[in-house]
């Protein structure tokens, strides 16, 4: 392809402008941070005497050990359950082709599309009757079933493709169903669970509204239902709130930049294929 | 399937009939194996999802505060999101988050992926990728309070507005009545572009180079390849583009929720922060749930076509 002087210089600005639109938010929040808690500084400017102490104060009044072990908690408690049981699912509805597949199929297929508010009040409701309401459990729970619809849908797609020969030879060898699906088809589909894994984790991480609406402890929510608390808290005081802002990000930003090229490629598979 | 050694054909008759049936009870046994593997999917989906999304069907017909008697009330609820200016106006601003949230990021995407396609292949293009994607991957919570720190009076986007003259145009951007909602929407530009770029590019790696070199030797210019080649062999990455941030426009919440918490007045509201707040504040559950019910009709309407269209060849 041959590109115009102009055209290249152009272009390459162009980028430099939009990366400056998405880093200068961080660098501005990572300044304001370190200025005086309790001042109104100026948007990017470098304090005259950076006081890296709002950190420590943040992550005490954030109570970050408390913090992270409820988000560390909830993904262990919600991912590895969805995973299995999804990937049974899938593998049932996409493998074996149960009789009534196809309606299985399209039931999860509708819950693909679902904004979570459409049914948040249901859910609160129910979980008061079931007397889970206000525990970790009322986060899991409904996180693992709204889950359901993309996991399966994406754990049948794999299982849809694996040729039927793989599983009629360990038939050949006796296999019962659950040999073949634990010792065959787990250990083959590790690419797309390792996918769907990254997919869950993040946005169990990131995921406020369940959070806020069933758990009134911060202590006990996700890291975005912790960091909404905390802004309410301390939403005058706005180096604090970059300060414990920029903390709660943290595990985030250091995740992404390690497994940055896992992360996109599973982000973008799981849009493309839902 | 097929594991007997022995076949029909070479098998004495009352073989066949006891392999016969031996064969359907295995088969009978084996979708009872196979419906034990969906049964605890489909039972918590069945439990928090699939009730809950009859329930709010069926709680949109009532009057009812959540605690004492309901009562019913058939369409009314209904009749009072579409008549009650600050409620029908939550699903119109939810339209306008779709410009914000959906068109831009989608255009501007296809501008971007194209100019890293063009003169970035290399190191700069990687960068770019890696930067632009960041904000998909922090809570949208964050990128609320971010930006709102950065859209208020003494953030960073009037300190920049100052600092190029145009200083007249400074305010609290978030706490104005005409400019919240595209305030808000800038946030959803900041988060959804990254995502947006990434996907069309992985896409444009895929179109055949030849198919350029033809049309440019048929004198076509940047634009007319652009319009001509690029567009229309990126459906399927524009529709999934389309999908995902049409959902997170009208299903809106957390960044609403941080940044403007619907305000001011009414001007940022969602039909996401207004189920909130009639269900859990007022405690208008019957009114909560019909919009409830609105919002999840209007997401499958607009996702629809949305998804035939790109689906389709060309």
């Amino acid at each position: 392809m041959t590109i115009g002087r102009g055209e290249l210089w152009a272009g390459r600005i162009f980028l430099l402008v939009l990366m400056a639109f998405t880093i200068l938010p961080f660098i501005s929040i990572f300044t304001t941070a370190l200025h005086p808690s309790g001042t109104v500084p100026n948007g990017l400017e470098w304090p005259a005497d950076p006081q890296w102490g709002n950190f420590v104060t943040a992550f005490r009044v954030a109570e970050m050990p408390a913090l992270l072990w409820s988000s560390v908690y909830l993904v262990i408690a919600v991912v590895p359950v969805a995973l299995v049981i999804a990937t049974m699912a899938g593998f049932a509805i996409g493998h074996l082709r149960i009789p009534g597949a196809r309606v299985l199929l399209a039931l999860f297929v509708l819950g693909l599309t679902l904004p979570f508010p459409g049914i948040i009040v249901p859910i609160y409701l129910v979980e008061r009757a079931l007397g889970i309401y206000n525990t970790r459990l009322a986060i899991v729970l409904p996180l693992i079933a709204l889950y359901m619809p993309f996991a399966v849908f994406w754990m049948r797609a794999h299982f849809v493709s694996m040729p039927g020969e793989i599983s009629e030879a360990a038939r050949v060898d006796g296999a019962t169903t659950w040999e073949l699906f634990w010792r065959i088809h787990v250990p083959l589909a590790r690419a797309p669970l390792a996918s769907l894994a990254i997919l869950l984790s993040i946005w169990t991480w990131n995921q406020f509204l369940l959070a806020l609406v069933l758990v009134e402890d911060p202590s006990q929510r996700t890291m975005a239902g912790a960091l909404g608390a905390f802004q309410g808290q301390y939403a005058t005081d706005i180096p604090l709130l970059c300060a414990g802002t920029l903390l709660i990000l943290l595990p985030t930003l250091i995740l992404f930049v390690l497994f940055q090229r896992q992360i996109i490629a599973a982000l973008l598979q799981g849009s493309v294929k839902g | 399937m097929v594991t007997a050694v022995m076949t029909p054909e070479n098998s004495p008759p009352a073989l066949v009939v006891a392999q016969q049936t031996s064969r359907r009870n295995r088969a009978r046994r084996e979708h009872i194996v196979g419906w034990l593997f969906v049964l605890p999917a489909l039972l918590i989906y069945a439990v928090f999802v699939l009730v809950p999304l009859l329930l709010t069907v069926g709680y949109s017909f009532f009057r009812w505060n959540g605690i004492g008697p309901m009562s019913w009330v058939g369409l009314k609820n209904y009749q009072t999101v579409l008549e009650v200016p600050d409620l029908l106006g939550t699903i119109v601003n939810a339209f306008w988050l779709v410009v914000w949230f959906s068109v831009i990021p989608v255009a501007l995407g296809l501008i971007v992926a194209n100019v890293i396609h063009r003169v970035a292949i290399g190191r700069l293009g990687a960068v770019a990728r890696t930067v632009l994607f960041l904000p998909q991957v922090i809570p949208l919570v964050a990128a609320g309070i971010i930006w709102g720190w950065l859209l208020s009076l003494s953030g960073l986007v009037n300190e920049i507005l100052t600092a190029i003259g145009l200083g007249a145009l400074t305010r609290a951007w978030l706490g104005d009545f005409d400019t919240a909602l595209p305030a808000v929407g800038v946030i959803g530009v900041w988060v959804l572009l990254g995502f947006c770029t990434v996907l069309l590019l992985t896409g444009m790696a895929k179109i055949d180079a030849a198919l350029y070199e033809s049309a440019r030797l048929d004198g076509a210019g940047w634009l007319r390849e652009f319009v001509a080649i690029t567009v229309p062999l990126l459906r399927n990455e524009i529709g999934v583009c389309l999908t995902v941030t049409v959902i997170a426009a009208l299903a809106a919440f957390d960044i609403v929720y941080v940044a403007t918490g619907g305000g001011p007045g009414n001007a940022t509201a969602v039909p996401g922060i207004q189920i909130y707040v009639l269900a859990f504040s007022q405690r208008q559950i019957g009114l909560a749930s019909a919009l409830a019910v609105l919002l999840m009709l209007l997401v499958i309407v607009v996702i629809l076509p949305i998804q035939r269209l790109s689906r389709e060849d060309p």
